[in-house]
């Protein structure tokens, strides 16, 4: 059996996972900070 | 400890920490990736399949060591009551599922051409899906905690949930010694390593550079998480008036 997809396979799953991954923590402290900031200025 | 027990104290330091932990976990990810891949030697027994341990190894690492944080965190909510314990455990749970899942998928794709499976239901394997599943039950119970708005967003039902999950870890780590299994004893001790050196250093690559990531993802999750905690505590100040 050729072992090369299944690495090529287990490789790109853990890019997307980890790709996904930074995004969507990424994405939602930028959110979330960005409505704080301006809750407070809105005192 | 509680000298983070300041929002404010840790966010200032987490804020700049974020993208050099970040960053720096990239680049080894990516330096580790590429040796494993193009530089490491070709094992003698299974030829290029092993190249999936640079990945493996590395989410099995994370997958537990997310259990030992959230374990470490619910023992510092319900003994110490520190204010960011409750943060951090829910920052730690869906980066430590993500990992947990990598573990058993790459596992699995590893498993065909090495053992001829894609699963067996051995103690190892067993164990380890019995975590993504206290993983998920951990994750159900800390939103609940969070939508009645409890401290922090992990109830103490949830840190003692997570304090008996924790059983699981001396379960997953012996199981290979415990019962017959298809997967290998453990490679890497106390005591040394039974992994030749040149193909040993592109895993330290890998495991400290996901490490580093890891860590940058759940300090962004507290983040977020204490950023979310200030919107609620605001929008109640302004709605009494």
């Amino acid at each position: 059996m050729a072992p090369w997809p299944f690495v090529i396979a287990a490789y790109g799953l853990t890019f997307i996972a980890t790709l996904a991954t930074s995004l969507w923590a990424w994405r939602s402290a930028r959110q979330a900070e960005a409505r704080a900031d301006q809750l407070t200025r809105r005192d | 400890m509680h000298a983070f027990a300041n929002p404010r104290r840790f966010l200032a330091i987490a804020v700049p920490v974020t993208p050099w932990c970040f960053w720096s976990g990239v680049l080894l990810i990516v330096a580790g990736c590429w040796a494993g891949l193009f530089i490491a030697p070709a094992d003698y027994l299974q030829g290029d399949s092993f190249r999936i341990l640079y990945i493996h190894v590395p989410a099995a690492w994370l997958g537990m060591g997310g259990w030992s944080g959230l374990t470490i965190a619910a023992v510092m909510q319900l003994v110490w009551r520190h204010p960011l314990a409750a943060v951090a455990g829910r920052a730690i749970a869906t980066p430590g599922a993500v990992f947990t899942a990598l573990c058993l998928s790459t596992g699995s794709i590893w498993g065909r051409p090495t053992w001829g499976t894609w699963w067996e239901w051995d103690g190892r394997m067993t164990s380890m899906l019995l975590m993504l599943f206290l993983y998920i039950g951990y994750i159900a119970l800390a939103r609940s905690s969070a939508d009645r708005g409890e401290a922090g967003g992990v109830s103490r039902v949830t840190a003692i949930f997570a304090l008996i999950g924790a059983l699981n870890l001396p379960v997953i780590h012996y199981s290979v010694e415990w019962w017959n299994s298809l997967h290998q004893g453990s490679s890497i001790g106390l005591s040394g390593s039974k992994i030749a050196g040149s193909m040993l250093w592109p895993l330290g690559l890998t495991v400290l550079g996901f490490t580093f990531w890891f860590t940058a993802i759940v300090l962004l999750r507290m983040r977020a998480i204490l950023a979310e905690n200030r919107i609620e505590a605001r929008l109640a100040r302004m709605s009494r008036g």
